[in-house]
């Protein structure tokens, strides 16, 4: 099967939905492997027990960039190649990266009070996460203002690619500022500063979070085509109707 | 489990994080059903897209007895 196939709305239904079921399994068997091996993970010489909210705070961060990069890409797809699904996937992932974004933000927080003394500061990481969160609800907003989907699109997009500025500002922030968040630990050249303990659940509720990601997303897709649909019909039936 | 003195604030991050990807999984799943009833309420009152009835069209000839 060709990528070209999935251009196709009627085609790309038709796979999502065998592959829903599957994917919503792995979701669920993930998140249980996650939640077992978090349950067992010792705490941390410093942050005690409170290393337990890390297991859903760092997946869901990177997830909140995962979600911008992927409508980056769509909306390349909306401008440059003209896929006819692209800016479907665009609007389908914003709500998605809006909710983990939203989830990094509390999670963070509620860390942060017991381990910094301080729900909040405004330093260079928490601030353009932030960012990232009034971007998403932006865009979200932005397809609302638009009846035409396709003219919300383009705009959209547009409004994506120059939001993608921030995702090395949120990655390297901690690098370029001195910031009272953490450097990263994870992702480094000289490879993760975490013991196996502890890196093992924290990078099983990462894969948990990232199948929970693609399967919402594909959900969400298909839910965008079906509005989309209802629309033509809509149409079709108001051009149809007596005395036009 | 000991979640140690802080335990109220390991609770409120996993509570919140489960409402807010309930709430997302709900709102998803309950678009689909409405929209899927919506669709079935259009094809019921014989309204069809352009492609679908073309499609019928099409396949038509190879279902009809020959």
């Amino acid at each position: 099967m060709a990528l070209i196939d999935l251009a196709n709305p009627t085609r790309f239904l038709s796979l999502s939905g065998r592959a829903l079921p599957w994917l919503a399994g792995a979701t669920a068997l993930a998140f249980a492997c996650g939640f077992w091996l978090a349950a067992g993970a010792p705490d941390d010489y410093q942050q005690g027990a409170t290393v337990k909210i890390m297991f859903i705070h760092v997946p869901s961060a990177w997830l909140a960039m995962f979600g911008w990069m992927v409508m980056s890409l769509s909306a390349l797809g909306t401008l440059v190649w003209l896929h006819p699904l692209a800016d479907t996937a665009a609007k389908a992932a914003a709500p998605i990266g809006a909710a983990f974004t939203l989830i990094c933000l509390i999670t963070g927080a509620l860390w942060g009070r017991p381990m910094w003394g301080t729900y909040w500061v405004w330093d260079a990481r928490l601030t353009s996460v932030f960012v990232l969160f009034l971007m998403y609800l932006g865009v979200i907003a932005l397809w609302r203002t638009f009846d035409d989907p396709s003219r919300a699109g383009r705009a959209a997009a547009i409004l994506t690619l120059v939001g993608a500025i921030n995702i090395p500002i949120i990655k390297f922030s901690v690098d370029w500022w001195n910031t009272l968040h953490q450097p990263a630990s994870v992702v480094k050249m000289s490879g993760p500063a975490i013991h196996p303990t502890i890196l093992w659940p924290l990078l099983t509720m990462a894969l948990a979070f990232t199948l929970l990601f693609i399967t919402l997303h594909l959900a969400a897709m298909r839910n965008e085509i079906l509005k989309r649909r209802i629309r033509s019909l809509s149409m079709m039936q108001a051009d149809a109707a007596p005395g036009r | 489990m000991d979640l140690g003195p802080h335990s109220t604030f390991i609770i409120a991050a996993y509570g919140a994080s489960a409402f807010i990807l309930v709430l997302l999984i709900g709102w998803i799943a309950v678009e689909n059903r409405m929209l899927k009833r919506q669709l079935a309420d259009f094809e019921a009152r014989g309204i069809t897209r352009r492609s679908a009835v073309r499609k019928d069209t099409q396949t038509e000839p190879s279902r009809s007895p020959a």
